[in-house]
């Protein structure tokens, strides 16, 4: 079984963000960045599965130069190849402009399953994943937290709103991972050493037929125009605790009386 | 005239309040593009949801009823969403931003090859195109995001919980017009539905949670927690750390790695306040912070606070929960 990973390329999770110069992007000056933590999962995955049915991993991204950083890791993990496709120098490409370039990307290669996060956490729009399966007529299960292979087809529990679905569904398919999918591991030295004499194929947007200006920046199909922090909250009102049950009443009153909301 | 199409969702015959929440935002904008609003619903055996949805302002309501239907597949659904849009010809469509809706919004957006505005928490018509706001980095900023003012659908997924549903002044026609989906194909399919543990409600789509920390130390204290949530009729969230430890499933998590919730009503128990637990609550109306230690985080963003023992405070307001309801 062959595998494609789309992965993202995205500020850490504890990165504090600050609001850029343009007012409409975030200031990447002292942003670290991380391989985004639901694309590990679907990594992880595919390199389970290639361990135990054979096959290849290959690790996709839409992104700039510093990506190949977070492609590396991946290959130290256990991915056989990796491609990027260059961002460099781009205005904002929205999901359904990078969906688009994936697609071009992915449909000349072979692959049984197709792996993504489920959403990149960063723009969190949790658009590209149908979008994606939709160019690539492909079924595709979003929230994916645990699978069961079977022949040419995969059962797989989707978290919903209070319940799981069980979907089966026939292959090639994308697969979503959520959270609970697995457990990502760590790079082996062994394998930080053969990651490092790999070649990335970098390919551009006009290498795969995408014409990049007519998904970008004021031509995307959603543009962000302003960027700004969440509004002030107000300082706190400290109820003093010195007796339990009345400081739980004083606290259950202020909810009803005062904010309304029980 | 610009008319709007919302797609509803049900679950086993029962319209989902986000959907609710979505027709009745619907109502809103029409009322100011002048245009009609119309809505979708595909199930099998659902044809009397017609009444409930024309009580919430829908003209006309397209219906896919079918037993391959009965269960959810992005793939049906979106199919009855593309029908009704093409017989409909509207110019916005609206889908909850629900678990579903996220999943069909966009597949149906590639089909039309346009964008979604997604999980907005703020939506208008300005010169006709939609802008909304929408929390970006797992809420740690604030983007406002407009569509492509030349496209000929504009799409938006509202956030559930944060619009409210109300019922029309008087009911629209609420027309039902069967929908007949030729060559119909459905590969993932959903072959059943494994509910969680009965009678609990689902952080996302809670109005009013209360969440366990580290400072709960061990899931033999969940109780406590379950305890207060049964008498405020909330739903029981857990921050990266409990979750991390094993404590609870990942299905309970807030935060950047989890969900990210806007309750009216948010009590953090024993939880400090990671930047990343942050980012998932910290656009509830009210948040409640009870921790013993009063340097920490949560404080900051907190409307109440208690510095104490939750092992304490907590019960105590289970305590007076049920006093107050009595």
């Amino acid at each position: 079984m062959n595998h494609i990973v789309c992965l993202a390329y995205v500020p850490d999770t504890e990165t504090k963000i600050k609001i850029g110069a343009d007012g409409k992007s975030i200031d990447e000056s002292d942003v670290k960045w991380i391989v985004s933590p639901y694309d590990e999962y679907a990594l992880e995955e595919a390199i389970k599965t290639k361990e135990t049915k054979g096959g290849t991993v290959t690790v996709v991204t839409f992104g700039p130069a510093k990506a190949d950083v977070g492609l590396r890791e991946c290959l130290a993990r256990g991915a056989n190849e990796a491609v990027r496709i260059a961002a460099d120098g781009l205005a904002q490409v929205d999901s359904l402009g990078v969906a688009k370039l994936l697609a071009a990307a992915i449909k000349p290669m072979p692959f049984d399953v197709l792996w993504l996060g489920n959403k990149g956490v960063g723009t969190d729009a949790q658009t590209l994943v149908p979008m994606l399966a939709e160019f690539l007529d492909l079924p595709h299960v979003n929230l994916v937290t645990k699978l069961e292979w079977k022949d040419g087809a995969v059962t797989c529990w989707r978290e919903i709103e209070g319940a799981k679905e069980v979907v089966e569904t026939p292959l090639p398919a994308l697969i979503a991972a959520q959270k609970g999918l697995n457990e990502p591991r760590y790079a082996s030295l062994k394998g930080i050493m053969a990651a490092k004499k790999k070649t990335i194929a970098v390919k551009t947007p006009a290498d795969l037929g995408v014409d990049v200006a007519a998904v970008s920046g004021d031509k995307a199909a959603v543009r962000w125009t302003k960027l700004e922090l969440p509004p002030a909250r107000q300082a706190v009102k400290l109820i003093p605790a010195d007796d339990p049950a009345k400081a739980a009443e004083e606290l259950l009153r202020l909810l009803r009386d005062e904010a309304k909301v029980l | 005239m610009s008319n709007i199409l919302v797609f509803v969702e049900q679950r086993e015959g029962k319209v989902r309040k986000a959907a609710l929440e979505s027709l009745t935002l619907g109502r809103a904008l029409a009322a100011r593009t002048g245009g009609t609003v119309a809505a979708v619903v595909a199930g099998s055996g659902i044809s009397g949801l017609a009444g409930e949805l024309a009580a919430y302002g829908a003209a006309k309501v397209f219906v896919a009823d079918a037993p391959e239907l009965a269960l959810y597949s992005c793939e049906g659904y979106t199919a009855a969403l593309d029908a009704a849009a093409s017989a409909f010809s509207p110019s916005i469509v609206l889908v909850p931003g629900s678990m579903m809706g996220k999943d069909v919004a966009p597949r149906f957006a590639a089909r039309r090859g346009v964008g979604v505005l997604s999980d907005v928490m703020t939506l208008e018509v300005e010169n006709g195109r939609l802008v909304g706001t929408r929390p970006v980095y797992s809420g740690k900023a604030r983007a406002t995001v407009s569509a492509d003012p030349a496209a000929a659908l504009q799409i938006a997924t509202p956030r559930p919980n944060v619009f409210p549903a109300s019922k029309a002044d008087a009911p629209a026609a609420g027309e039902a017009v069967p929908l007949a989906l030729a060559g119909l194909k459905i590969r993932a399919k959903v072959t059943k539905i494994e509910a969680a543990e009965t009678g609990e409600i689902d952080v996302a789509e809670a109005d009013k949670i209360v969440s366990g920390g580290r400072g709960i130390k061990g899931p033999e204290n969940w109780p406590m927690l379950k305890a207060l949530c049964h008498e405020l009729g909330a739903a029981l969230g857990a921050s990266r750390a409990a979750v991390d430890a094993g404590w609870i499933s990942h299905s309970h998590q807030v935060g950047q790695t989890g969900k990210v919730v806007s309750p009216s009503l948010y009590i953090a128990c024993g939880i400090s306040g990671a930047i990343q637990h942050m980012a998932g609550m910290g656009s509830s109306k009210v948040i409640v912070a009870i921790n013993k230690d009063p340097e920490a985080p949560m404080f900051k963003v907190a409307t109440y606070g208690i510095v104490g023992d939750m092992f304490q405070i907590v019960p105590a307001m289970t305590e007076a929960a049920k006093k107050m309801k009595a």
